[in-house]
């Protein structure tokens, strides 16, 4: 082999190198579309999530006393402003186990109960946590109820976000560099940064949560850019190029967060098309204005109750998006049933509620 | 059996071709008798003279001016950091203005920039195009080159210039920078409805891949009956020898026709010249004539139509609880 050959030849062998970003190993394939559409998902079989379990052991068990004339929280325990309604029993077992789902003895600092109560008076509202948890409370409830256009009867409990820690992996808040200023100097004008992982290493704009999941959206349709119909209508402004690159800046975030190609949801020949969508579509769509509710309605109004290490640069509370409750999977824990144990979570007593005020026990 | 590999193996050096001028030009820089071995494999051995001439000087400094505004301000982007210049390069940009300012003229950190980097841009090209255009003039020949390079100039001008005109903003216009033009690209495809749907864009497409194509049964056709004196297609244009006839033979056999010594490089050059000219009219159509290219391919009966899967928009659902 001469020198000359013996180059061309490692030149060649050395070229399966370039797909060195290719991942290896067994695939799995599901299709979820119309043949030759390229609806399909492909995971890696290495990467797929486990078998979950929810650490709730202690309290699986626990069957509570349900019966009519049971003796109600509401009734017997000072202070009780949302969870009234529960017999006394299922109260007690909800308090065990939001204490291992979002702040359990050990892996937690200050943790177990007194990391919302203060143990010399259990109905005292002065850690600030309790008046948070209060929010939550209903903020689950409400998604139970009011959303199951996205959580359909699976629901969701305090678990499927907090995952053992009192503040969720995933959130985010207002990314002041995103924010409109004067100068070129270190601005991005809001995209084109690699360090910003809400769109995966896409040039796009990069805070995509303030323009669409901070507040409910009037005109509904801000995330639609595609022409409506063949032709320019006269007179009718449509989405900018400016406007389509936020859209496609969310889309990302979405696909991250749920582990998921554009074909999870859209069939590509037309993205804006819904009778060539799949089912997950509209149930992103419901999911996308449940966020807005949520972050709108529960978790902002607690903005003066946070401290300032629960805030955001711009003293906004920590907000939730896809990932807070997906993480990465395409239905949070893999889709284990969370409510069928816990029914008072899924339903909203709103006579109980309207009562708190005037109740002797509020 | 030199000519039989895929890297030229025969280098020709003697005293360099310096073809005499008209009066009125410049002088050439170099003297043509530099020679270099690694370049004979790719091409000719020999390296320049170059003429620059007025207008070569004017596109390069344009070409520069531009290439600098849109550098600095890049790397004013990532606060003068030079190490985050040359990690994050890919990711920065000089984006045009924003939508709110339409055609008129913003401030320089709200797109302003962008707009002298693309007017000393365009500037830089058009000089340059009109140096090929003066250039092969000067020589005698044909202006074939030139106006194939204003196909790609054409092109270059809607995706910049002219649509942006008649859409009413710049802001339409494409950012400068490595992966934000891709992103502006894969945007403008979900904005308008899907672009494969686009039968300019699909024509661009064909010329393209066909030019690769061309380019490849052309390339290897020459290096095929090279041995038989096939490299001299010029003279086989008028003076039809056995490479010819064994290459016109080959392509009739293997399709039935074939092309000629001459014929070869008008398809080449048409295929090439209609890429961007196919490409240029398909981006002005888009928001000025067509606004959803999916719905006027259903339309057109050009989109195929698929079963629909029974999801309906949650927004025209009335009635039914969230």
């Amino acid at each position: 082999m001469t020198p000359t050959t013996f180059v061309k030849a490692s030149l060649l062998a050395g070229l399966p190198l370039l797909l060195a970003a290719c991942e290896v190993g067994p695939k799995e394939i599901a299709q979820s579309g119309y043949r030759g559409t390229g609806m399909v998902q492909v995971a890696q079989k290495a990467n797929l999530p486990g078998p979950y379990t929810i650490p709730d052991e202690d309290y699986r068990d626990w069957e509570p006393d349900r019966s009519a004339d049971a003796e109600k929280a509401g009734a017997f325990y000072e202070n009780v402003q949302v969870l009234g309604d529960l017999t006394t029993d299922e109260f007690n077992r909800l308090m065990v186990a939001i204490t291992a789902w979002v702040s359990p003895e050990g892996s937690v600092e200050n943790g177990g109960c007194n990391y919302c109560h203060n143990p010399e008076n259990m109905a005292s509202d002065e850690v600030y946590t309790k008046v948070v948890a209060r929010k939550m409370l209903q903020m689950t409830r409400a998604i139970n109820v009011n959303w199951t256009g996205h959580v359909k009867q699976t629901g969701v409990t305090c678990y499927t976000c907090h995952r053992g820690q009192p503040v969720p992996a995933n959130y985010w808040t207002v990314d002041p560099s995103s924010m409109a200023r004067m100068g070129i100097t270190g601005n991005r004008f809001g995209q084109n940064n690699p360090d910003k992982m809400a769109v995966v290493y896409a040039s796009l704009p990069y805070d995509p949560f303030t323009t669409y999941l901070k507040a409910a959206d009037p005109s509904e349709r801000a995330i639609r850019v595609a022409g409506v119909s063949a032709y320019p209508v006269a007179g009718a402004q449509g989405a900018t190029l400016a406007n389509t690159e936020q859209t496609y800046g969310l889309m990302m975030h979405m696909s991250d967060s749920l582990g998921v190609n554009c074909t999870f949801c859209h069939n590509t020949h037309s993205f804006s098309d819904w009778s060539g969508s799949s089912a997950q579509r509209a149930v992103s769509w419901y999911g996308i204005r449940m966020v807005r509710d949520v972050n709108e309605g529960y978790i902002t109004p607690l903005t003066s109750v946070f401290p300032a290490n629960r805030l955001g640069p711009q003293g906004d509370p920590f907000k939730v998006n896809c990932t807070t409750c997906h993480a990465g999977q395409n239905k949070p824990l893999g889709g284990i049933q969370m409510i069928d144990s816990f029914p008072e979570l899924a339903r909203i007593p709103a006579p109980v509620i309207a009562a708190a005020g005037s109740s002797p026990a509020g | 059996m030199g000519y039989q590999n895929i890297f030229t193996q025969i280098q020709v050096t003697g005293p360099g071709h310096v073809v005499p001028l008209p009066p009125g030009d410049d002088e050439r820089i170099g003297s043509g008798d530099a020679h270099n071995t690694l370049l004979g494999k790719l091409g000719n051995a020999q390296i320049g003279p170059f003429y620059l001439g007025r207008l070569g000087l004017a596109s390069l400094l344009c070409g520069f001016l531009a290439f600098e505004i849109i550098g600095l301000n890049m790397w004013a982007s990532v606060n003068w950091d030079p190490v985050q210049f040359v990690r994050q390069l890919f990711w920065l940009s000089l984006e045009p203005p924003a939508p709110e300012y339409g055609l008129s003229i913003p401030p320089l950190d709200k797109g302003g920039w962008w707009l002298i980097a693309g007017f000393f841009l365009t500037a830089s090209i058009l000089l340059w195009w009109a140096r090929t255009y003066v250039r092969a003039r000067r020589l005698g020949m044909g202006t074939h080159v030139a106006w194939a390079f204003a196909s790609a100039i054409f092109l270059y001008l809607s995706l910049g210039f002219f649509r942006p005109i008649l859409m009413g903003s710049w802001s339409e216009a494409v950012p400068f920078g490595i992966f934000p033009h891709l992103d502006w690209t894969a945007a403008l495809s979900i904005r308008y409805g899907n672009f494969f749907y686009n039968p300019f864009h699909a024509l661009s497409i064909v010329f393209l891949y066909g030019s690769t194509l061309l380019f490849a049964m052309h390339g290897a056709t020459i290096l095929a009956v090279t041995r038989y004196g096939g490299d001299r297609e010029i003279e086989q244009i008028m003076d039809r020898g056995t490479a010819s006839e064994r290459a016109a033979l080959f392509w009739r056999w293997t399709m039935g026709f074939n092309a000629s010594m001459e014929s070869i490089h008008r398809w080449a050059w048409w295929f090439a010249v209609l890429t961007t000219l196919t490409g240029g009219i398909g981006i002005l159509l888009t928001g000025t004539v067509v606004d959803n290219w999916y719905l006027w391919a259903v339309d057109h009966k050009f989109a195929p139509a698929y079963p629909p899967t029974g999801t309906v928009d949650p927004l025209l659902a009335q009635g039914t609880a969230q």
